[in-house]
């Protein structure tokens, strides 16, 4: 017997919370509990009152389960709403990665080169690394990263995508 | 305003809440709680003897009375005793609060004694959780999680208190005005959508109503109204293990129950329906059969107050989010406002009629053994005037009562469906009895499950509550023995019920009437005796070992495939059909 493995989209879902105690494992878990797939994701209180996060997820699986992930997620007590920004149209993703490099010589120079076409900015460097700061959609950042691997790339850490849709109004 | 500790806070919101009976088990981390309730003699407490009877206990009190179930069980064990119950109340919609004793708030995290992490352990298992770290933040807590576990689709409410919260002092009136915002759910359907359902209902030529707990959750106005509703469109009903009492057995209209152990003539319809109207259902696997093949000429509408039941495995045609009861109002009013008249369905009826005549009930009759299926319908016979209240365990005896027994009122039928518990029966008579004084109340049990939760026999002797249990005894986890048989070519692992204790003595040493029935002959008898016998009762019912639940939709298989008798079965099985549950 073999198991059956269905096609599967990226949705990108905008989520406000109640900034409690407990609420990244409520969502986490349940994301978990119910075999559904985390790419990223990112949390960060943004109300001025401190009471609202935000919870950015990006997400991946067939339609009729993107469906449900809302569903689950809206009937949470603290999740306030749920906005399926893949869904709703245009908007703008955004990722911070910092990406550390070292080497000497040639590849040295062509790192530098890389980051300047890619408006990496140098944040700290010696006379053997670079440590760069990229910011763009997920996919730049991929490239950008690949690209580092071939001139001495160390490590990387990524924050995870935030979206926001374009246009006047939330949402 | 008047200082109180966290536990006189606690206890009297309870009693504004009108919460009158709290079943719960005590240990070090809720001392202080149940010093608090020796002061408070108004709420009744039931000392079970497993913190996992009080959840299930809670959850009879809840399903019979329509009013929340409280437990208080206290920190470690008693609170991953108490996860069983917790789950069945999600699985199954059960409106019910859960206080559970912590530790310290300076020890959580140190793995102090009887420490565990409730709330991480409940998480997902809740509809929602707490753990309350200021005495401040109980009263206001408290009434939100009975608010919580009350509306919208009903479900269990952990609220995790560590013992100084418990101690410390806050200040606290009776009374306060409850903010309740934060959870507010769509009862009321939307108009445009009600008018779509109406005209998919008037151009129906073979419409069926699939109905379940949904319908009982939403109160009994709800199954009057379904009774309405279904008189006015002339179309037949069916419904969920759920959902039965809703809609009376003995109406004409009354198709029985549906799915795995449902009638032929219930899933026929559904496979040949033109419109299927969920009401408060939500398509479980036990239900659907193979999902492709589930009523495929059928347009589906959905009607249910949690969305994320609406096409999370059965897509539908026309999604409905609100109260069912409400929304069943809403479809009677637009109906006559378009001055809609019964149609005759005459075809639909006809067809019904020949689906009708398999009698898939039936079972092989004996003289020699008593027939499982015959004892239910006898003890139906003795009992169905008094309106008894049935709780069941796991098993086939819980599919023979569902098939064999029935009801004509909702509240009256109390079963472990979702997540399937044996051991569910005998502490949820336990808490119907405590909710339903006067009521006969008759735990229809296995002798299987009925040993997960046997210690309950002293709770009902405590408290003098004149449960009685009718153990379908035919020494086999019958319906593991069932599937083995089926799938397994008849090799019986481990599912013999082996070193039986004698149900009668044990019944004796707890102080209870112990009957044994081995004799088809003495099957009336015995009922009697059983119901006409004051106090508990036990019933150890001899039955035929080898009998099996008939019809039976297998594994995988289509609703037109039931098996409606042993001689349909092959006794193997594909490793598709095998991997299904």
């Amino acid at each position: 017997m073999h198991i059956h493995e269905e096609a599967v989209e990226r949705h990108v879902l905008a989520v406000l919370v109640d900034n409690e105690a407990g609420i990244l494992a409520r969502i986490a878990g349940m994301f978990t509990a119910r075999g559904y797939n985390i790419e990223s994701l990112t949390v960060a209180d943004i109300s001025e009152d401190h009471a609202i996060s935000r919870i950015t997820i990006a997400t991946n699986g067939p339609p009729h389960v993107i469906e449900q992930i809302i569903a689950q997620l809206d009937r949470l007590v603290p999740v306030h709403s749920v906005r399926d920004l893949t869904e709703s149209g245009p908007h703008v993703q955004r990722e911070l990665a910092l990406v550390k490099v070292a080497g000497k010589g040639e590849n040295r120079i062509e790192a530098m080169r890389l980051a300047d076409a890619y408006r990496a900015r140098i944040v700290d460097a010696s006379t053997e690394s670079f440590i760069f700061e990229i910011t763009g959609a997920p996919e730049k950042i991929e490239t950008f990263v690949a690209l580092m691997r071939e001139v001495g790339l160390v490590e990387v850490g990524r924050t995870g995508v935030v979206a926001v849709s374009r246009g006047p109004n939330a949402g | 305003m008047a200082e109180k500790s966290g536990a006189d806070i606690l206890v009297e919101t309870l009693m504004d809440l009108g919460v009158d009976t709290v079943f719960g088990y005590p240990g070090g981390a809720v001392l202080p709680i149940y010093d608090a309730l020796y002061e408070h003699p108004k709420i009744k407490h039931i000392l079970v003897r497993h913190e996992q009877a009080a959840t299930h206990a809670a959850e009879g009190y809840a399903r019979s009375t329509g009013k929340p179930g409280v437990v208080l069980v206290t920190s470690g064990p008693g609170a991953t005793n108490a996860v069983t119950g917790i789950t069945d109340a999600l699985m199954d919609s059960i409106p019910m609060v859960v206080i559970t004793g912590q530790v310290a708030t300076n020890l959580i995290g140190t793995d102090a004694f009887q420490e565990a992490d409730t709330v991480g352990i409940t998480r997902h298992c809740t509809k929602h959780n707490y753990l309350v770290k200021k005495p401040s933040d109980l009263a206001h807590v408290v009434q939100e999680a009975f608010h919580i576990a009350t509306k919208g689709r009903p479900g269990p409410v952990v609220i995790d208190i560590p013992k100084n919260v418990q101690v410390a002092a806050a200040e606290f009136s009776r009374n306060a005005v409850v903010d309740t915002s934060r959870y507010q759910p769509q009862t009321e359907g939307d108009f445009k959508e009600i008018n779509t359902a109406v005209e998919m209902i008037m151009n129906a030529k073979a419409p069926i109503l699939y109905t379940g707990g949904g319908i009982i959750n939403s109160g009994p106005k709800a199954s009057e109204t379904l009774r309405e509703l279904a008189e006015l469109l002339g179309c037949p009903v069916t419904s969920t293990l759920m959902g039965l009492g809703a809609f009376p057995a003995s109406s004409d209209k009354w198709l029985g129950m549906l799915g795995m152990h449902g009638t032929f003539e219930a899933n026929m319809a559904m496979n040949k329906a033109d419109l299927v109207v969920c009401l408060g259902a939500r398509f479980d696997d036990r239900i659907t059969g193979r999902l492709d093949a589930f009523s495929p000429n059928s347009k589906k509408i959905h009607v249910d107050i949690d969305r994320s039941s609406i096409n999370k495995t059965i897509r539908v045609d026309l999604p409905l989010v609100g109260d069912v009861g409400r929304v069943m109002e809403q479809m009677i009013a637009v109906l006559k406002g378009r001055r809609f008249v019964t149609p005759d369905h005459g075809e639909w009826w006809s067809r019904i009629a020949g689906w009708r005549a398999t009698n898939c009930l039936d079972y092989p009759e004996s003289k020699t053994e008593i027939m499982p299926q015959e004892a239910i319908r006898k003890l139906w016979q003795a009992t169905h005037e008094r309106e008894p209240i049935i709780t069941t365990e796991v098993g086939q005896h819980q599919m023979w009562a569902a098939q064999h027994f029935d009801f004509e009122k909702p509240n009256k039928w109390l079963t472990s469906g979702g997540l399937g518990t044996m051991g569910y029966g005998l502490p949820a008579a336990i808490g119907a009895q405590l909710g339903n004084p006067d009521a006969l109340v008759i735990d229809i049990a296995g002798e299987a499950s009925i040993q997960m939760n046997i210690q309950e026999l002293g709770t009902a002797t405590q408290y003098r509550l004149p449960v009685k249990i009718f153990i379908l005894n035919n020494e086999y986890m019958g319906m593991v023995r069932q599937w083995q048989e089926l799938t397994y070519e008849s090799r019986y692992s481990n599912s013999y019920s082996d070193s039986l204790p004698d149900f009668v003595k044990l019944a004796e040493s707890y102080d209870w009437t112990g009957i044994r029935i081995e004799d088809p002959a003495d099957l009336e008898a015995g009922i009697q005796k059983m119901i006409e016998t004051d106090g508990p009762v036990m019933v150890d019912c001899r039955v035929a070992k080898l009998a099996n639940c008939y019809p039976m939709i297998p594994s995988g298989a289509a609703h037109t495939e039931m098996l409606l008798s042993a001689e349909d079965v092959k006794g193997t099985m594909d490793d598709q059909a095998k991997a299904l549950v």
